[in-house]
């Protein structure tokens, strides 16, 4: 709705903190949604997402949502589907080109930044919308790749050993292994709490 | 080379002629503005036809005081003769052409194929614009498209030349070598924001600026006052977008019937007090070229005179914008945008 979308662009630093608290969380709960299945969880949280961001900002489920970049203002409903900035079609008024009567997005949005606090994230140059992802979870989307950039940080750090040894790994995989470990080839984190101190010693004498 | 091959013959794309150490492209607007000199673009009427001989006729009274002709891309939503089609047979001939690019008519596939397609006929300059709506043109009833929007175009066709793939992240053998533009409307809200989009542009690959058509000196100053104090006058060029009005009667009518014209009340008052308002509208832009040629960071002008281009060649020599070009004493700045 309309009023409802012009509310949210003016109460958009409300909206950017309940975002903010809102993500994390989605990333933490993403090892319950894999053990779930996201393709389970895909309608269910469509319908959800659809009527809850429907409701506040005119949402057209793009699937590739940047509000927190575009000052809570959806750049789907500007007529031209502009991601990057006002056309320079506005009118005197501020109105859009094409819908006389309707505030031009690009304005709202640029206002709504104005009120945030990573506000100044509206210069990032965004590329085309993907239509291919059209109607799909954007919220499930990022906690996908969220949690995803997590583990692939994790496991640059463990291939740094073997980067820095290219060599000893040709030789000996054993001595820097790349592949995954499992959580048990890693005894000793738990041993050291319930073991004695020679048992642990020797293993740390083998590590 | 011996022309053995009727192919060989052509090389209209300049393949073989190196390009300028620290330049993209082959262009001659893009030599001219590097090297400092005031530029002078200006805009094509593109002809209703599929005869050659109407765009050379266009092309003609305009070709002489400028470094390169914009061909637009159905402007205003109406359908004329492509861009692509006018370029290609401009550069035929040894003019510089600018190949306007409008997102509102063609997808993502459409515009990287029409590039390599351009450039492979010679165009060496790109413009890109998101285009007005398809509302205000000769056929409304349209399916507007606008997969792109001009920004992230110039970002699409900077990775063409710079990266030689496509967004897919396939290989271009031979990347388009061209000189990227974008376009800008100062006096249009909001206000306080376009230079903060300006710097978008640049950052998404834009080289050189056309503006919209500019009346309010005042605002246009308020504009570039912004642009030079976050620096943007030294990381691109900015060509500033005039032409003659008619009369009072056009002016107040692009006014309310063109999306993004910002005619000032003073002006259309001055037109109407005047004896021969045509005369008048060809003083007031001779004016503002002369005044634009002061102001620090305006690397240019654009002149738009739509259905008045025999008018162009008059108003730039009147203007002097080209007369250290005869004296062969131009001012030389040299700048480093990129």
């Amino acid at each position: 709705m309309y009023a409802v979308r012009r509310f949210a662009v003016r109460h958009s630093r409300f909206f950017e903190w309940v975002y903010n608290c809102f993500e994390p969380a989605m990333v933490l709960l993403d090892p319950i949604f894999r053990r779930v299945g996201y393709n389970r969880l895909e309608a269910p949280v469509v319908l959800f997402e659809k009527t809850v961001k429907g409701l506040l900002f005119d949402c057209k489920m793009c699937g590739q949502c940047v509000l927190s970049s575009t000052g809570m203002s959806c750049p789907m409903n500007c007529p031209k589907n502009l991601r990057n900035g006002p056309c320079g079609g506005v009118r005197e008024n501020g109105n859009c080109e094409v819908k006389p009567a309707m505030k031009c997005v690009w304005v709202d949005a640029w206002e709504g930044a104005s009120r945030m606090k990573s506000g100044d994230k509206i210069t990032t140059v965004q590329p085309p919308v993907d239509r291919s992802l059209e109607g799909s979870s954007s919220w499930l989307r990022v906690a996908r790749e969220m949690a995803e950039q997590k583990r692939a940080t994790k496991e640059a750090e463990r291939h740094a050993m073997a980067e820095a040894f290219p060599e000893a790994h040709l030789e000996e995989p054993a001595a820097v292994p790349l592949a995954y470990e499992p959580s048990a080839a890693r005894p000793h984190r738990e041993a050291t709490e319930s073991t004695t101190v020679f048992e642990s010693g020797s293993k740390k004498e083998g590590a | 080379m011996s022309a053995e091959r009727p192919e060989d013959r052509l090389d209209p794309a300049g393949l073989t002629n190196p390009v300028p150490e620290g330049h993209s492209s082959n262009s001659r607007l893009e030599r001219v503005l590097r090297s400092g000199r005031f530029a002078v673009t200006a805009e094509l009427n593109p002809p209703d036809s599929a005869n050659p001989e109407d765009v050379y006729e266009a092309a003609r009274p305009l070709s002489e005081v400028v470094d390169g002709l914009n061909a637009t891309d159905a402007s205003g939503a109406n359908c004329h003769m492509s861009s692509l089609g006018i370029c290609a047979l401009l550069t035929r001939v040894g003019y510089g052409s600018i190949l306007q690019i409008s997102c509102r008519d063609r997808n993502r596939i459409a515009i990287q194929g029409d590039v390599l397609g351009a450039a492979a006929m010679g165009v060496s300059n790109i413009l890109c614009l998101t285009g007005d709506g398809v509302q205000v043109g000769d056929q409304p009833g349209a399916r507007p498209v606008f997969d792109f929007d001009s920004i992230s175009l110039l970002r699409a066709l900077r990775t063409m030349r710079d990266d030689g793939m496509f967004l897919s992240g396939r290989k271009i053998k031979t990347p388009p070598k061209i000189f990227l533009g974008a376009a800008e409307n100062p006096c249009i809200p909001p206000f306080e924001t376009r230079a903060d989009r300006l710097a978008k542009k640049i950052e998404a690959g834009a080289q050189f600026i056309q503006t919209n058509y500019i009346y309010d000196l005042p605002l246009f100053e308020r504009f570039m006052n912004r642009v030079r104090d976050m620096g943007l006058d030294e990381k691109v060029y900015i060509l500033a977008g005039v032409g003659p009005l008619a009369s009072a009667k056009a002016a107040r009518w692009m006014r309310t019937n063109v999306p993004g014209i910002h005619v000032p009340d003073h002006v259309i008052d001055r037109l109407e007090g005047a004896e021969k308002p045509g005369l008048e509208g060809k003083k007031i832009c001779i004016e503002i070229i002369q005044q634009m040629r002061e102001v620090k960071g305006v690397a240019g002008v654009h002149v738009m005179a739509y259905r008045r281009e025999e008018l162009v060649s008059d108003i730039i020599s009147e203007s002097g914008v080209l007369e250290h070009r005869h004296a062969g004493t131009g001012r030389r700045r040299k700048r480093t945008a990129g």
